[in-house]
């Protein structure tokens, strides 16, 4: 029928049609006034658990945190028979181990990154950032066994040779060779970042415009110079975000560091020196606190690396939406 | 101009070789981590070690049976909490104008995947353990669920996103009620990719030691009851792998083994499930 043959006739049969639909409207808003009703309530239950994670940790750490306030924040004793505790140096030790994993994994997955952006073909692509993502997939339980069984004794060795040749130098100082420390902490670190970052980059390097990455090379620029001029300057942004959720990543894992960080309670002076994260500190003491206030202080310790990995996190996320504008979901 | 121009390739060249190197960094600790945890594990893996109960500590033989079981039950019993909340609310945030309480689920849930491990932990501790006066499988299973939720939540949303609108108008345009059209028509359409967000939060869960150290707590013996602590393989790696017999370092291997088996066989599985949607 073409379209000038809709007659008054046709549009009351359509209306007649939506009459007797909305008669058994009633029925239909039910089933879908529940539905609705349901799924609202489950979505209310996500903002419910947020606010709960935050109230339970708070609860928790509430004992210490009138004990010893902020205090606990700048204070440099954990001292569980004396009832003494205080996190700076777990706080220091975990910024650094993160730091400097962030040092070793930067160039390396934003190099992995542009090299799968720009210069592997397209069906090449999967062949190589496949791997790569598996190795996200590994768990960090069994990074930590890695680490603690074939990385420390090759850490352990490095550090003895760097002692004997360049002990001199404050960085390779003190009387720790035991391969767990914040070397060893660092490098399984940077080892468990780097897919992460990469995986992350990669998507934000391909939102680049082809046509202004293709432009500069009609203009007679190598690759690597439209990559440096245009690609990462464009990509700045987002990078940076990567980059930050990996850090945010670091300071938030817990099994392998605890397994090969060294786990002490001193402030660090070297790069042997072994130290706790918080991650691990909460992770190994928990189950011996015997006393209240040693778990509250406890839970304090983890409030404050919640507190630290959620800035880190929402500074990623603002970042790598502005390059995105949304439409990156986060999924490591 | 002719050095310059020299100068400029030998720039390309050295990068391309320097990024050449990054990936071969990356490639090395897959391939090195996968072969230690192969050359350890694998060669201690028998039918007894999957079957037997472990033995007490110094004595050789005896199995992870329980441990099997027991991250097995747990992750089970937080898939069934964690999916229809996850996918739930995906539905809300999708389907549903709410002026940005939607948005701000989202984001909530963006911010929840940064949540330390540890931190979770402590979290259902205070939550489960507490109040309910001891370690328990369901409290493991609540702290699991929570590094579920967001993922599943928002796997679901870029899932449902992708459902063109026309299906949702055709079928609204039937008569077909709203949720009916949810249910029948936009749900099976993204089952795939639903499938495939909630395989990947279970095999993230699966690995996880840091929250059953003190909510499932461990136990060495059999136990299938929610109420008590019960044994999980990536928390009994970690005790085998820090205690002081050279037996344990090698059942910690070869838990390792199996975990990483099942977990990369997840991982590989969906993959390939998304590829064949991809083809289509």
């Amino acid at each position: 029928m073409a379209r000038d043959e809709v007659t008054v006739e046709t549009l009351n049969r359509a209306l007649a049609g939506v009459r007797s639909v909305s008669a058994s409207r009633q029925v239909v808003n039910i089933g879908d006034r529940v539905f609705y009703l349901i799924v609202r309530f489950v979505a209310l239950l996500i903002v419910l658990l947020a606010f709960l994670l935050v109230a339970d940790l708070f609860r928790g750490a509430w004992e210490a945190i009138r004990q010893f306030g902020l205090k606990f924040l700048v204070g440099t004793t954990w001292d569980p028979v004396a009832r003494q505790f205080s996190t700076l140096p777990t706080v220091i030790g975990t910024l650094v181990k993160g730091f400097i994993a962030l040092l070793l994994a930067v160039p390396v997955s934003i190099g992995s990154a542009i090299f799968i952006t720009f210069y592997t073909p397209r069906w090449l692509r999967p062949v190589i950032s496949y791997p790569i993502e598996l190795l996200a997939g590994i768990p960090s339980i069994i990074f930590g066994m890695w680490g603690l069984f074939a990385m420390v004794p090759v850490v352990r060795m490095i550090q003895i040779w760097l002692k004997a040749h360049f002990g001199w130098f404050f960085l390779f100082d003190g009387p720790a060779v035991y391969g767990v420390g914040v070397l060893s902490g660092s490098i399984i670190l940077f080892i468990m970042i780097t897919p992460i970052i990469t995986a992350i980059s990669k998507e934000i390097l391909l939102t680049v415009p082809r046509s202004q990455f293709e432009g500069m090379l009609a203009l007679g620029s190598t690759k690597w110079e439209a990559i440096w001029k245009v690609a990462l300057p464009y990509a700045r942004v987002g990078l940076f975000g990567a980059v930050i959720l990996g850090l945010g990543r670091a300071v938030g894992e817990t099994m392998a560091v605890t397994m090969v960080g060294g786990n002490s309670f001193d402030l660090i002076h070297s790069l042997f020196d072994p130290v706790h994260s918080m991650a691990s500190q909460i992770a190994s003491e928990f189950s011996e606190a015997t006393y209240s206030l040693y778990v509250s202080s406890l839970i304090y310790v983890g409030l404050v690396l919640f507190g630290i990995t959620i800035l880190i996190s929402l500074l990623a996320q603002f970042l790598i939406w502005r390059i995105s504008k949304g439409k990156l979901a986060l999924l490591d | 101009m002719i050095s310059r121009y020299r100068y400029r390739k030998f720039v390309e060249w050295a990068n391309w070789t320097g990024m050449l190197l990054c990936i071969g960094v990356s490639l090395f600790f897959l391939v090195a981590i996968l072969g230690y945890v192969l050359v350890n594990g694998a060669s201690y893996i028998d039918w007894e070690f999957l079957t037997a109960m472990p033995v007490p500590a110094g004595e050789t033989g005896g199995g992870i049976a329980n441990a099997l079981v027991g991250s097995f039950l747990v992750v089970l019993v937080a898939s069934l909490i964690a999916l229809p909340i996850g996918i739930g609310a995906a539905i809300f945030v999708n389907e549903f104008p709410s002026q940005g309480f939607g948005r701000t689920v989202r984001f909530l849930a963006e911010v929840l995947t940064g949540v330390p491990s540890i931190v979770v932990g402590l979290f259902a501790y205070a939550l489960v353990v507490i109040p309910s006066g001891g370690f328990s499988a369901l409290s493991g299973s609540v702290a699991y669920a929570f590094i579920m939720v967001p993922i599943i939540l928002i796997s679901a949303h870029e899932a449902l996103r992708l459902v063109p609108d026309s299906l949702r108008e055709a079928s609204l345009a039937l008569g077909i009620p709203k949720w009916r059209t949810i249910m029948g028509v936009v749900l099976p359409v993204s089952s795939r990719a639903l499938i495939t967000g909630a395989v990947l939060a279970i095999s993230r869960a699966l690995g996880e030691a840091a929250p059953m150290l003190f909510t499932a707590f461990g136990n060495s013996f059999w136990n299938v009851n929610l109420t008590k602590p019960v044994a999980t393989v990536p928390l009994l790696i970690y005790t085998y792998a820090t205690g002081p017999y050279e037996d344990w370092h090698r059942k910690a291997w070869a838990a390792s083994f199996v975990l990483l088996v099942v977990v990369l066989f997840t991982s590989v599985l969906t993959r390939a499930f998304l590829r064949g949607k991809s083809n289509e």
